[in-house]
């Protein structure tokens, strides 16, 4: 099994997103470095936009984490909804 | 042609002899990597081989504090990789040499800078 | 009373598919083979255009949107470094030589990359991939012109950045850059995609950028880790394109899978090669230390590197050729590297030093098994030499590798004391190489890579002159008249750290002692 991963800058924007990454994906791990936050998980990553709203409290477009997004690892799957991160195999 | 392409291409290649006003030898010391690479030095062909311990290696190499201690006689010569035994007295033309030759030699019992083979 | 009923909008899916697949079509006037001349040549079959994934769908609209957003916030904080005077809080003077590197070398390939990609955006027949190509190309021009923006603040204050681009066509080291993409833009768009989206942007990106990056953060400089950041999502995206073009390739036809594996073996050696200069850095450019290159090797090849080629498995790709002895260099390159730069000091446009006994000792406990038995001993000779006025300059011309265009400083694997020679016959001329990876590439494609622009060999033809320069000339300086053309400044651009005009005036502005009254 190999770990898929996200990394944010770390700021205000991206804080409500991993909060949501985190409470979505039990086995998800979020490291911190100087700027940064990564979140590595076991094969599979979830991301979903519900989840991001009840954390902030108003409407979120997924694809607003382009802004703050750095690296990522693992193939994705991305529709209005959810953004999954995953190895296949 | 080995390359892939729509066209067949037939240049000559960019570093031939006549593109150079000497052939190119490199010569390398072995276990003296304070010189980061061998060195590529234009030559004349006809320069005695026996001239360039005297006239070319001091000025590349002189700057080593093994450099003064190499007994040339024991120095042992490698061409291509493979031992070799060059006649000083002879041209590096005559002694087989051509256009991008490479040539190493090792000075035995002379390790570097502190043994580091630096 | 009416309610209010949202319109119904399409999905993300299907209004990416509108907006880019929905915009093709198959030429009537023209036959496809002649609208699309390179799509077939290199034997890659694609049956099914259709398959193709998007993983990102980024809209015209909503890329504008969020790399306006991106844009405004970057300038800000450049603007705001430069208001502050933020040059003044990086850890030391000696740490902008790494930016210079980064300017002078990897900047000017994202302008290649910029091209390249517009290239291939016209080549494939399927719009999703020339659709995500192109995107791309605009993404490769924002980071040449951001990275430019955000250096060019540093460019006022420090020497050595100011000529890069001519430099780029000229200077010694930054032919193996410049080979590098010359290499990837002359092939066919699907060794390109490999080349560059997969080779580079996938599997070794991150050994690129995090060094630099987090070597910025930790050394003060903001202006660079925002550049960092505000790329790397960008960089997100070619990582995806890079990840699913191999899987495209890989599941269209079995006949791709030898081809692809071929030129994942050449790319991965060549990229592996290019980050040379990037272990240099990090182990040695960094005053305030982030991790070593090893240990990046470790994290973002081995661990990350391993679980893709797993993955890949299962279409029958394994790890690059070149893979066990890329490993085994980890130990090795940087110190290599650094060495060669500290020989050729006086030929290149950046400084160099002799490490402090704190960044040695540093340099011992992150490369146990050799740095204090093959590397320091040297150093600690070239700060002998120094102190005695003898600073050590090699002022003779080195050989070059035939396909990476480094000096030829790699050691043979398992032998770190010995130089590795390879050579191939081609044409009854002999052409060399620092590894058998590197020769294996020259094999395949001798036709290409006889045509190398190698420095070395350029000087001995005379190339690298001024006009009207008279070699026989009383007095000429073979190596003087070399870095006029160059247009180096010398006594300014080159030589060593210490007495350099950038040592002295960051010392003035600071109000500190210059380092080496320290020591």
């Amino acid at each position: 099994m190999s770990n898929v991963f996200i990394a944010f800058q770390h700021n205000e924007e991206s804080r409500p997103v991993v909060d949501a990454i985190l409470a979505d994906n039990p086995n998800a791990v979020a490291v911190h470095t100087p700027g940064l936050v990564k979140i590595d998980a076991p094969n599979r990553l979830q991301i979903r936009r519900a989840t991001i709203e009840e954390q902030t409290g108003r409407p979120y477009d997924l694809q607003q984490l382009h802004v703050n997004l750095v690296t990522l690892s693992g193939h994705i799957d991305e529709d209005d909804d959810e953004l999954t991160l995953s190895w296949k195999h | 042609m080995s390359v892939v392409a729509l066209e067949r291409y037939d240049i000559p290649a960019r570093d031939v002899r006549e593109n150079f006003p000497a052939p190119l030898l490199y010569i390398g010391w072995d276990d003296h990597l304070m010189f980061c690479a061998p060195f590529c030095l234009p030559l004349p062909p006809d320069t005695p081989f026996g001239a360039l311990a005297a006239a070319v290696l001091p000025g590349i190499y002189g700057e080593h504090p093994d450099f003064a201690k190499i007994d040339w006689s024991k120095v042992q010569w490698l061409k291509s990789g493979k031992p070799w035994t060059p006649d000083p007295a002879k041209s590096l033309a005559d002694n087989g040499l051509v256009h991008k030759d490479v040539i190493r030699f090792r000075t035995p019992g002379l390790t570097g800078i502190e043994g580091s083979c630096s | 009373m009416d309610t209010r009923v949202a319109k119904k909008k399409l999905g993300l899916k299907d209004r990416y598919a509108a907006m880019t697949r929905g915009l093709g079509w198959e030429t009537t006037y023209q036959p496809m083979d002649k609208v699309f001349p390179y799509d077939k040549y290199e034997g890659i079959k694609i049956h099914n255009w259709d398959q193709w994934q998007d993983p990102f769908r980024l809209t015209m609209d909503a890329y504008w949107k969020y790399q306006g957003e991106k844009e405004k916030k970057l300038y800000a904080v450049i603007e705001a470094f430069a208001q502050n005077n933020g040059q003044l809080g990086v850890s030391d003077a000696r740490y902008v030589n790494a930016l210079k590197l980064f300017i002078q070398g990897v900047t000017p390939l994202e302008y290649y990359a910029h091209r390249g990609f517009a290239h291939v955006g016209r080549q494939f027949t399927g719009e999703g991939a020339r659709v995500a190509a192109q995107m791309q190309s605009i993404d490769e021009l924002r980071h040449y012109q951001t990275e430019t923006h955000a250096i060019s603040h540093y460019n006022k204050y420090f020497n050595g950045m100011h000529h890069s681009n001519h430099w780029f066509d000229r200077v010694w080291y930054l032919s193996v850059p410049k080979s590098f993409f010359e290499d990837a833009i002359t092939g066919g768009p699907f060794e390109f995609l490999v080349a560059v989206s997969f080779s580079f942007e996938y599997v070794l990106t991150n050994l690129l950028f995090v060094p630099f990056m987090s070597g910025a953060a930790h050394n003060g400089d903001m202006s660079t880790v925002t550049f960092g950041f505000s790329a790397q999502s960008d960089e997100s995206r070619h990582m995806t394109l890079g990840i699913e073009c191999i899987k495209f390739l890989l599941e269209q036809d079995p006949a791709n899978v030898p081809i692809v594996q071929g030129w994942i073996d050449k790319w991965f050696w060549r990229g592996y090669r290019l980050l040379t200069l990037v272990a240099m850095m990090q182990d040695y450019m960094l005053p305030k230390r982030v991790m070593s290159w090893k240990e990046a090797w470790e994290m973002y090849a081995e661990d990350n590197g391993g679980a893709l080629f797993k993955d890949l498995a299962r279409y029958g790709i394994r790890e690059p050729k070149g893979w066990k002895d890329a490993c085994e260099g980890k130990d090795h390159i940087s110190h290599q590297a650094w060495n060669t730069f500290y020989n050729y000091s006086a030929a290149a446009p950046f400084h160099t030093w002799v490490p402090t006994d704190e960044e040695m000792d540093w340099l011992s406990q992150k490369y146990p098994t050799t740095f204090d038995k093959l590397y320091r001993p040297r150093l600690e000779f070239y700060r002998e030499q120094q102190k005695a006025g003898k600073r050590f300059y090699n002022k003779t011309l080195p050989m070059l590798c035939n396909t990476c265009q480094i000096p030829m400083v790699f050691t043979e694997p398992g032998d770190a004391t010995k130089i590795g020679y390879r050579e191939s016959d081609w044409r009854g001329n002999k052409h060399h190489f620092c590894s058998d990876h590197c020769k294996e590439i020259f094999d395949n494609e001798p036709e290409k890579f006889s045509q190398s622009w190698l420095p070395v060999h350029q000087i001995y033809q005379g190339q690298c002159f001024e006009p009207g320069t008279d070699p026989t000339a009383e007095g000429f300086d073979p190596l003087l008249a070399v870095l006029k053309y160059y247009q180096l400044d010398v006594g300014r651009d080159n030589f060593d750290f210490e007495g350099s005009q950038d040592q002295k005036n960051f010392a003035a502005w600071r109000g500190d002692a210059p380092q080496g009254e320290q020591q």
